[in-house]
């Protein structure tokens, strides 16, 4: 990726494409980003939390007199002294189990790191040191720390009133022809695919600041979020006031990925703690709680078999999808989030015609899940990337045909799957031809084969898949949540000097839209990005707007935003013709002005039409006086982008190190609208996918007790674990998004554990051993390695 | 001018002068009180962000006395006398570095909390290295030594953590700006 | 559960010289701890598993930082850090005592060898770390200062177990001495990620002439409370190949009992032993 800075004029001229430097940039680089840690109020108070070291008990007594008099205090609570507020996110299904979330944790704690209270004090220091002095009496339980725990006969529920511990069970397809379907295959392939649980990590932890606003009757609450609409929603339920009366902005945001766009309980505490005390209070996750008292994902079993026939084409598939879902629902996606999505989705680019998917959530006594980064994506694509490479060995076939076989090809499109999704037009077959081209170009199976010479094992994978994004309410609505996202709103206003200030209810957190969304605004209006500034993650700008996540802003945000641009550049249009005394449907606007097409000599730059809009408006039509503005909304079906990725491992036998030596992603996200920054996307996606394939996982002990609780244990990978990625783009515009532009933004995350995972059973392929979970670590490809082609070693499926 | 704290307990505070930046400060702070505390509640540097307290991810460096540190592994205290180096020294006014420009040009930075990290400690290195980025001209610059290299660039980029870019971007910043002063050096 | 991240109150006090130090060290008492680099004490700290009523800051002693050779041995300075050996350019060092810098370039990462402290790594005795490894292969012997005068001590008696040493808690160390040439000395160690604590080390030393081994010894950390010392007796008269040298591996893992933990199982560890002995010892005799 090379990248030297803007381009004076776009690309032909347009601004959507260009790789614009970005608009953030300057301030975050010279120290001036603002991040909620960094903003102090007078009388500011900070908050630390009680958390519970057990992770299943009852609380028999909380006494915090010791606290009253310890230097700096202002206040102690509990679940008790705040009316024991929770958050609760529900779905309208009967087959789930809803599960307040206690703000502070009443009788029963059921995580360890589960808050019981909270201290506020002059500072972070002093509110540590209260905190050993709260004395918290608990009566131990007995608690399951993982699905066979928790599904064992006899095993304590973690909420009352539940089954083997099922929050969440649903059929979501069946087929009654797949016994037969089976019986008659000429291969049937599956296996048990697993993933550890993992954690978001982003560098700035969960943060709020909260302060009562007298004059405007409101709680300001600055959060690090994702969704600030959202936890104004959140926070009312919980607090039981109008939401009206709360303000979320978020300012800076030092990452999300998923962790940020559910609300936290400790946010909500905060905001109830400013509320009584009516003194700002602040609070920063640090890392330890942020590791093991926050929220995780990803942690998923799947027992899933498949069909094929002699050709390779796929009969059937059935899966069993389980989650470890944790202690609670999160608000407000609830812990179904990942089963649904992964039962709903995992037959993928895949053309399958008989189907049959069951997504069970199973409470654990761990902490809850937040939809992290791919959501159950990078599960169904190892599992069905895993699933292809086994029938192919089983029928002696290429891997690579037995994909071509069943993708969805080039003239399918729109192809709706025995899923009842409809997958739009993108280049599946194409990206995989390209990937095996560019590795066969660059001679990686000649480098494996170097490398096996050599004495160390090597291997090359794939992985094939699309990435579902930007979809809105009427698909959303399928989950069935009470609050249903999907929708987005923009507006857009031309100030007097000509400047424009656009809107919008997304949140970056990241992604760049200041500058992705000046672009796309640019355009319409025929101004410079630099005229163009956004404004954000503030819950004042608009009645409702659903955040950032599941790859949905720049479709569905800019698309609102690009909407009502489109209408105030009809009002200047209309107000250069007056002025110009032409048709508007001669005016075209351009280079800071309005022009009238084929005339060179007749403009008027735009600066002037908005200084005569609002400084002599009675000298214009009715219908352009007053102001240069518009809002608008936009709600489109969804679309799908789509990748192809390609890894070249080299192993170790000694060591059973996995490295990675060469990567590859061919993808097509649609219209381009900074290739800086998606290809920045596709480049950090893949290394958190990398890091689950290899080195990531949260690990709880057998009675619960979080053992992955520092940066020393859950190993994020670092510049010297990634090689250089190539990234090539194909562009499959999007017909549903007002760009053309697909959301890409999980994409690397999606494709990156599947396609590591078949490169090192390509490694391993000779050993008889084969892996059908991640993360993959050293000492079991060691062991394997070491078992060698004489044992049988652990081949999974049939 | 160092002060004597009580022993033991909360109230151990101590009399802290350094400068900042070229600023200097005078403070009086709780031993206790890590680097990175002082310099963004006490001194209202906020650019150095915090991002694990236990001096894995690198979030907190800052140069001390020229030299790379975690500042939450550093007392305030210990800054006493010295020179502290932030990002919030690196542009001239609200022109940016060569190094800043090449994080930009680069898309070396997505959410920008690990980027001040980042800068200073390349910063540091090239300092050790003889890549400064005013070298005087008339003396060539100390331990210039051989063409800065992809290798020797991932490797200190493998010091601290970013989870948004993948570091590729960070990589080639680095590696461009090394470059680049590598050879201003050399002419 | 704890999660603290703010570090405990504590004294801090800076000593301008050793007989400072010793003496704030025995005023203070047994919770008073010495803060060189810190990069060992102050995470334990902020997390609050170390509590030290007090800190003796060594930092701005002068004249504990150096380099010296010393007949043919080799004298380390205890504030000396890693850094300074791995980018040394003093001929003596490189001729004699080549492991080390070569050594320290396994130390975490650039910042973190900038900080960190010679002095500071025999201190907190972690049985994987390259320092202690070397001491123990290379016959160093430790200097102190205490209220009671200079004290030398070998290290395989300075090291006791894990994070425990000899050291009184009003001593310093102050220097590391190497008595005798490295010769063809080796480290090598594996962690999952560059940078990383190792799971497994190894330090060599092979003495080779004619083409067969005169001696060779080998100690393996990361595999219980203090080094493992091999036995290398039957290792003499062996031909120099990488025969030899895969059983030398294997008899290190014999004689090593690990235990398991989250970054190995005791099973792994013994694997790691094989590979990396041999794999010193062979890239030893390449020298």
């Amino acid at each position: 990726m090379t990248a030297p800075g803007a381009t004076a004029h776009g690309r032909d001229g347009r601004w959507v494409g260009a790789a614009l430097t970005r608009k953030e940039d300057r301030r975050l680089l010279q120290g001036r980003g603002r991040f909620v840690g960094d903003m102090t109020r007078a009388g500011m108070l900070h908050a630390a939390f009680v958390r519970s070291p057990l992770p299943a008990a009852c609380v028999t007594s909380i006494d915090a007199s010791a606290v009253a008099g310890s230097p700096g205090v202002a206040a102690v609570f509990t679940a008790a002294s705040l009316g024991d507020p929770y958050l609760l996110a529900t779905l309208d299904r009967d087959e789930f189990v809803p599960t307040p979330m206690p703000l502070l944790a009443g009788d029963q704690v059921r995580f360890a790191g589960e808050p019981v209270a909270v201290v506020l004090a002059d500072d972070a220091y002093l509110a540590e040191d209260a905190t050993e002095l709260v004395a918290v009496d608990w009566a131990l339980g007995r608690a399951v720390a993982g699905l066979a725990a928790a599904e064992a006969r006899d095993a304590p529920q973690v909420h009352p009133g539940t089954s083997g511990n099922c929050l969440v069970d649903l059929l979501m397809f069946d087929d009654d022809r797949l016994g037969e379907i089976f019986a008659g295959a000429a291969v049937v392939v599956g296996g048990e695919f697993t993933s550890a649980r993992l954690a978001a990590m982003p560098l700035e932890g969960r943060a709020c600041l909260a302060e009562w606003d007298d004059r405007d009757g409101q709680l300001v609450l600055h959060v690090s979020t994702q969704v600030p609409h959202q936890v104004r929603s959140g926070v009312a339920q919980a607090l039981g006031i109008p939401e009206r009366t709360v303000r979320v902005v978020a300012p800076d945001v030092g990452g999300g990925f998923g962790l940020k766009c559910v609300v936290g309980r400790e946010e909500v505490v905060v905001a109830a703690a400013a509320l009584r005390l009516r003194r700002p209070v602040r609070w920063a996750e640090d890392r330890r709680e942020n590791l093991s008292a926050s929220f995780h994902g990803h942690e998923q079993r799947h027992r899933v078999r498949a069909a094929f026939d002699r050709e390779g084409r796929i009969l059937g598939l059935d899966a069993e999808i389980d989650c470890d879902v944790g202690a609670y629902s999160a608000y407000p996606f609830t812990c179904a989030v990942e089963p649904l999505m992964a039962a709903s989705e995992l037959p993928g680019i895949y053309k399958v015609p008989a189907y049959r998917a069951r997504g069970r959530g199973i409470a654990t006594h761990k902490a809850p899940t937040a939809p992290y980064r791919g959501v159950s994506r990078p599960q169904i694509v190892l599992v069905m990337e895993r699933l292809m490479e086994k029938a192919a060995r089983a029928l002696g076939l290429g891997p690579l045909e037995v994909r071509r076989q069943n993708m969805i090809g080039p003239g399918e499109f729109p192809y709706t799957g025995v899923n009842l999704i409809s997958y739009d037009e993108g280049s599946y077959r194409e990206s995989l031809d390209l990937a095996e081209r560019r590795v066969a170009e660059q001679g990686w199976a000649a480098e494996r084969d170097r490398l096996r010479a050599e004495g160390l094992a090597a291997g090359i994978g794939y992985a094939c898949f699309s990435e579902r994004t930007a979809y809105g309410t009427p698909t959303m609505s399928l989950r069935r949540m009470r609050m249903t996202p999907g929708y987005d709103t923009a507006s857009v206003r031309m100030d007097p000097t000509g400047e424009v200030t656009v809107t919008t209810g997304t949140c970056a957190h990241g992604q760049g839209h200041e500058t992705t969304f000046a672009q796309i605004v640019a355009d319409r209006l025929g101004v410079h990005p630099d005229q163009v500034r956004l404004r954000q993650g503030d819950t004042d700008l608009a009645s409702y707007g659903w955040g950032t996540f599941a790859s949905r802003s720049v479709v569905i945000g800019g698309g609102a935003a690009a909407r009502a641009a489109e209408q105030v550049a009809d009002q200047l249009r209309t107000a250069a013709a007056h002025l110009l005394e032409a048709s508007a449907a001669d005016v075209e606007l351009r280079d800071g002005a309005a022009r009238i097409r084929g005339d060179t000599d007749a403009a008027i730059p735009l600066a002037e039409i908005a200084r005569v809009v609002h400084f002599q408006t009675h000298t214009l039509p009715e219908q352009v006086r007053y102001g240069l503005e518009a809002r608008a909304s936009y709600d489109p079906p969804g679309t799908f982008s789509n990748a192809c990725h390609a890894a070249l491992v080299g192993v170790d036998p000694g060591t059973g190190q996995v490295r990675l030596l060469r990567y590859l992603v061919v993808e097509d996200c649609g219209v381009v609208i900074n290739p800086l920054i998606v290809d920045g996307q596709v480049l950090g996606g893949v290394t958190q996918g990398v890091a689950a394939a290899l080195y990531e996982r949260i690990c709880y002990d057998a009675e619960g007790q979080p053992v992955s609780t520092t940066l020393m244990d859950y190993l994020v990978p670092t510049a010297a674990e990634m090689c250089p990625v190539e990234v090539i783009h194909l562009e499959t515009p999007s017909a549903s998004s007002e760009s053309g532009a697909k959301g890409m933004g999980e994409g690397g995350m999606i494709g990156a554990p599947g396609c590591v995972l078949n490169a090192v059973n390509d490694a391993l392929s000779g050993t008889g051993a084969s892996f059908d979970h991640i993360p993959v670590l050293p000492a079991e490809v060691c062991a394997a390695l070491a078992a060698g082609a004489t044992e049988e070693g652990r081949v999974t499926g049939r | 001018m160092k002060g004597e704290g009580e022993a033991g307990g909360v109230t151990d505070k101590h009399q802290v002068q350094l400068r900042v930046n070229g600023t200097e400060h005078e403070l009086l702070v709780e031993a206790r009180r890590t680097l990175a505390d002082m310099l963004r509640h006490d001194l209202g540097y906020t650019g150095t962000n915090v991002g694990c307290e236990h001096g894995i991810c690198g979030a907190c460096t800052v140069r001390l006395d020229g030299a790379p540190v975690r500042s939450c592994l550093v007392f305030g205290v210990q800054a006493d006398g010295a020179e502290v180096r932030t990002v919030e020294g690196l542009a001239d006014g609200d022109e940016l570095s060569d190094l800043q420009q090449a994080f930009r040009d680069h898309h070396a930075l997505q959410c920008g909390f690990c980027t001040p990290g980042f800068l200073m400690l390349a910063e540091a290195y090239f300092a050790e290295r003889g890549l400064a980025p005013h070298a005087s001209p008339d003396k060539p610059p100390p331990g210039a030594g051989e063409e800065p290299t992809e290798a020797e660039i991932r490797e200190l980029v493998a010091s601290n953590l970013c989870r948004c870019t993948g570091y590729q971007g960070i990589v080639e910043a680095m590696l461009a700006t090394a470059r680049s002063r590598y050879a201003v050096g050399r002419s | 559960m704890g999660v603290r991240l703010k570090p405990a109150s504590f004294a801090y006090h800076r000593a301008g010289s050793v007989p400072e130090a010793i003496a704030l060290l025995a005023e203070l008492g047994d919770e008073a701890k010495v803060l060189a680099g810190g990069l060992s004490l102050v995470p334990m700290m902020n997390f609050r598993l170390a509590r030290p009523t007090a800190l003796v800051d060594v930092t701005r002693i002068p004249g504990l930082s150096y380099l010296r050779a010393d007949g043919p041995g080799l004298r380390i300075g205890a504030l000396t850090t890693h850094r300074a050996i791995e980018t040394t350019t003093d001929p003596a060092v490189l001729a004699g005592f080549g492991v080390l810098p070569r050594a320290a370039r396994w130390i975490g990462h650039y910042p973190i060898r900038a900080r960190g402290t010679f002095g500071g790594s025999i201190a907190h005795a972690d049985p994987a770390s390259e320092w202690c490894l070397l001491a123990l292969l290379l016959g160093a012997q430790i200097v102190l200062h205490g209220p009671g005068g200079q004290r030398v001590v070998p290290a395989e008696e300075f090291l006791q177990g894990y994070y425990t040493t000899d050291a009184a808690p009003d001593e310093m160390i102050t220097e590391v001495w190497f008595p005798r040439p490295a010769g063809r000395a080796v480290l090598h160690e594996f962690a999952q990620r560059q940078g990383d604590f190792a799971i497994v080390a190894a330090a060599v030393q092979a003495d080779i002439a004619d083409g067969a081994i005169r001696s060779a010894r080998v100690v393996v950390g990361g595999v219980g409370p203090l080094p493992v010392r091999i036995d290398t007796a039957g290792a003499v008269g062996q031909p120099a190949t990488s025969q030899t040298w895969r059983a030398l591996g294997e008899l290190a893992a014999a004689q090593v009992d690990p235990p398991s933990d989250t970054h190995g199982s005791g099973e792994y560890r013994k694997r790691l032993t094989t590979t990396l002995v041999s794999r010193a010892l062979a890239q030893a005799a390449g020298e």
